[in-house]
């Protein structure tokens, strides 16, 4: 199969993934109960990506808990707790890690 | 009620720091497809025709590391699943809309601009423009993405790997969700999910975040019926 031929079917399928459900489903149809479902999508989907790129090396195995990556989180964490402020968040993790990383 | 414009720049403004991660993993994506021997056109085209750093990366590598086109196809459509979800959340607010903008829309509904808008969109139900938030944001991405794409296939990897900025991607991510922490039901949810992860990290066709996504979904209806009980 050409690499275009490839290209193509992957953005075609990835389009149809952000599009299907705004096309198939009516809003109107949904109870209640699964519209509140639906405000935890992002605790469902946003952790599957957080999780394995803090916790697992490039090889996919564990890290130790001393890992640069684990302290700069845990940091990043209770600044967002305390913080409430996102850019400030992703900052103070950002700069922790470099600290443990050069230091 | 806002205009049109204030909705946009809104979305613009509100996206702006979700920019960190997305501008050095523009430029690395740009200059890994350049280094496994994608050359600058095929490189470029993934970022218009597939349009999801994450899904790019996979089929990339998948490719380059000797799997075949089905594999990579495949991978690259399972990772970009978790946006059947995103579309199901937006299109609450958005069922209105004709079938254009559904169609416009849908193309640059990214985790960035699904992320802003679920929030924006849950507090200003009552906007008439409120489509032009997530327009705003979701065009700013796209646009950015493209650049550091650019960037990354002309100059090649100017990011030194050493400052390791792929980990503001989880950074971000965790930002995003760090008000969610404070109540108890979304704490559940995300270290099931979290967990999942980690466990299925290695299942067939990268669906660990599909598979987590869904059984923690589950365990929050699980939740949303038990609270229901109670009432």
């Amino acid at each position: 199969m050409s690499i275009w031929i490839a290209i193509i079917i992957t953005g075609l399928i990835n389009y149809l993934t952000r599009l299907g459900s705004v096309l198939l489903i009516k809003p109107q149809k949904l109870n209640n109960t699964l519209k509140t479902v639906l405000n935890y999508v992002p605790s469902a989907v946003f952790p599957a990506i957080i999780f394995p790129a803090v916790f697992l090396n490039d090889y996919g195995l564990l890290v130790e808990f001393n890992d640069p990556k684990v302290i700069a989180t845990i940091i990043a964490f209770f600044t967002g707790i305390l913080s409430k402020n996102l850019t400030l968040t992703i900052f103070t993790g950002l700069i922790s890690y470099w600290i443990i990383l050069f230091f | 009620m806002l205009t049109k414009l204030q909705n946009f720049v809104r979305g613009f403004i509100d996206v702006i720091p979700l920019l960190i991660p997305v501008v050095p993993f523009g430029i690395i994506f740009g200059a890994i497809g350049i280094e496994l021997g994608f050359g600058p056109y095929v490189t470029y085209a993934t970022s218009i025709i597939i349009f999801s750093g994450a899904s790019q990366i996979v089929f990339f590598q998948l490719l380059s590391a000797g799997a075949s086109s089905l594999v990579a196809i495949t991978s690259s459509s399972v990772i970009s699943t978790r946006h059947l979800l995103y579309g199901a959340v937006v299109n609450q607010y958005l069922g209105n809309l004709s079938i254009y903008w559904k169609l416009g829309l849908s193309y640059i509904l990214t985790d960035q601009a699904f992320a802003v808008s679920n929030e924006y969109f849950k507090k200003n139900k009552n906007e008439k423009f409120k489509h032009y938030y997530l327009l705003g944001s979701g065009i700013t991405l796209w646009i950015v993405w493209q650049l550091t794409t650019i960037i990354g296939i002309l100059l090649g990897s100017i990011v030194p790997e050493e400052l390791g900025l792929t980990f503001t991607i989880p950074l971000t991510f965790l930002a995003l969700l760090i008000n969610y922490f404070r109540k108890i039901d979304h704490l559940i949810v995300i270290i099931i999910s979290g967990i999942l992860s980690i466990i299925f990290y290695d299942a067939p066709f990268k669906s660990y975040i599909i598979f987590s996504s869904l059984v923690s979904l589950l365990i929050a209806y699980l939740i949303v019926k038990m609270r229901k009980k109670k009432i």
